[in-house]
């Protein structure tokens, strides 16, 4: 457990350190994440070793949302604007965008495995 | 009556401490997800969403500041950079079906992006929003850092947008399987990198509580749309926001 932490707060640590110095748009533990990522790929070993611990943080991933969340819900009676317009927006906007996310996905799986599954049905009589 | 201002002596004394906050943190989520286990892991009853509620309503009824209440949970709040960089892991596990699903990956991360910023803009300028509300709006399925970050550079409201990202991740969270049903869409690969896009951490956080295949999708739909966001939304954004002024 104390490995696995101490490898995720080293690869943070990296993270924020390029994020800082490259004035990347993107956060810290974001290019922390792509870097263990990449490191993951030329050791197997390591993914072997992390993979306990992270799944148990990860499982309780929802928790860690809560202090900021609070937070920011804390300061939203303070932003002023028409309350029925963002709410629309934002259910709308998102029902879309996963739409149109699944049905793009969707779109390109089948289209490549259809002609096998095809065949597979044309088979069966 | 003579016990209750010796109460809230020990009230203001714990009150002081980071102690209160991390158990309030604590005892609420257990609570919220007691409940969300009743209701048999249903979307409709996110533990996010309830533990920010019974928060919410603690702070309001004790007249605890939030200042006070973080000194406690920032100890909980730490932990999201760590559990970021650790989402490499299951991905790395997934890197086989990542290879092999390569083209709808990269499709659906194009397609969600670009759709998450302009369905946001159009329908909050046709609803009648202001410019800075419509700025502010852009980057919601983004992660909050970068979205707060996006809408700083454009003269949005940071402070609303963070508001606007949370919202996103939990109506995400509560619609997708409804939608996903409706859409016959059974694909855990599918169903976990759309919700990470356009729902982030707290779709992937939902992810992860149907299956760490489906979470593992959906924490790369994530990084890999956080990432897009901050490279497209800066100059996207404005160009819908003048298209929408004609």
């Amino acid at each position: 457990m104390l490995i696995t932490f101490a490898v995720l707060l080293i690869f943070q640590c990296i993270g924020e350190g390029l994020s800082f110095v490259l004035h990347l748009p993107v956060p810290g533990p974001v290019v922390g994440m792509l870097l263990l990522f990449f490191a993951l790929l030329f050791s197997p070993s390591l993914l072997k070793q992390l993979e306990a611990t992270a799944t148990e943080l990860l499982r309780h991933l929802s928790l860690l949302f809560v202090p900021a969340g609070v937070g920011i819900m804390v300061s939203a009676g303070s932003v002023q604007g028409h309350w029925i317009g963002v709410i629309v927006a934002v259910v709308l906007s998102t029902v879309i965008t996963l739409m149109v996310t699944a049905a793009t996905m969707r779109f390109f799986i089948s289209d490549r495995s259809r002609p096998i599954k095809d065949q597979a049905e044309e088979r069966k009589p | 009556m003579n016990d209750l201002p010796q109460l809230g002596r020990i009230w203001v004394y714990l009150a002081g401490s980071p102690l209160l906050g991390l158990t309030l943190t604590l005892c609420a989520y257990l609570a919220a997800f007691w409940v969300y286990t009743r209701c048999r892991y249903s979307p409709l009853a996110n533990p996010v969403a309830i533990s920010i509620a019974l928060i919410t309503l603690t702070l309001n009824v004790t007249g605890m500041n939030y200042h006070d209440y973080f000194s406690g949970a920032q100890f909980i709040h730490f932990l999201l950079g760590p559990a970021t960089v650790a989402l490499a892991i299951p991905m790395a596990r997934q890197l086989p079906r990542v290879r092999r699903s390569f083209v709808p990956l990269v499709a659906g991360l194009f397609a969600g992006s670009v759709t998450a910023i302009f369905s946001a803009v159009t329908i909050i300028v046709l609803m009648g929003g202001t410019y800075q509300l419509a700025i502010s709006m852009g980057p919601k399925s983004a992660t909050t850092p970068i979205a707060m970050g996006i809408s700083e550079k454009l003269g949005g409201l940071p402070a609303l947008t963070a508001v606007l990202v949370i919202s996103t991740g939990i109506v995400g969270a509560v619609l997708a399987r409804f939608i996903f049903n409706w859409m016959r869409i059974e694909s855990h690969l599918i169903r976990g990198f759309a919700l990470g896009v356009s729902s982030h951490g707290i779709g992937t956080a939902r992810a992860f509580q149907v299956s760490p295949e489906m979470g593992a999708f959906a924490g790369l739909g994530m990084g890999l749309n956080g990432v897009l966001t901050a490279f497209v939304a800066p100059w996207l954004i404005p160009v819908v926001v003048r298209l929408m002024d004609r």
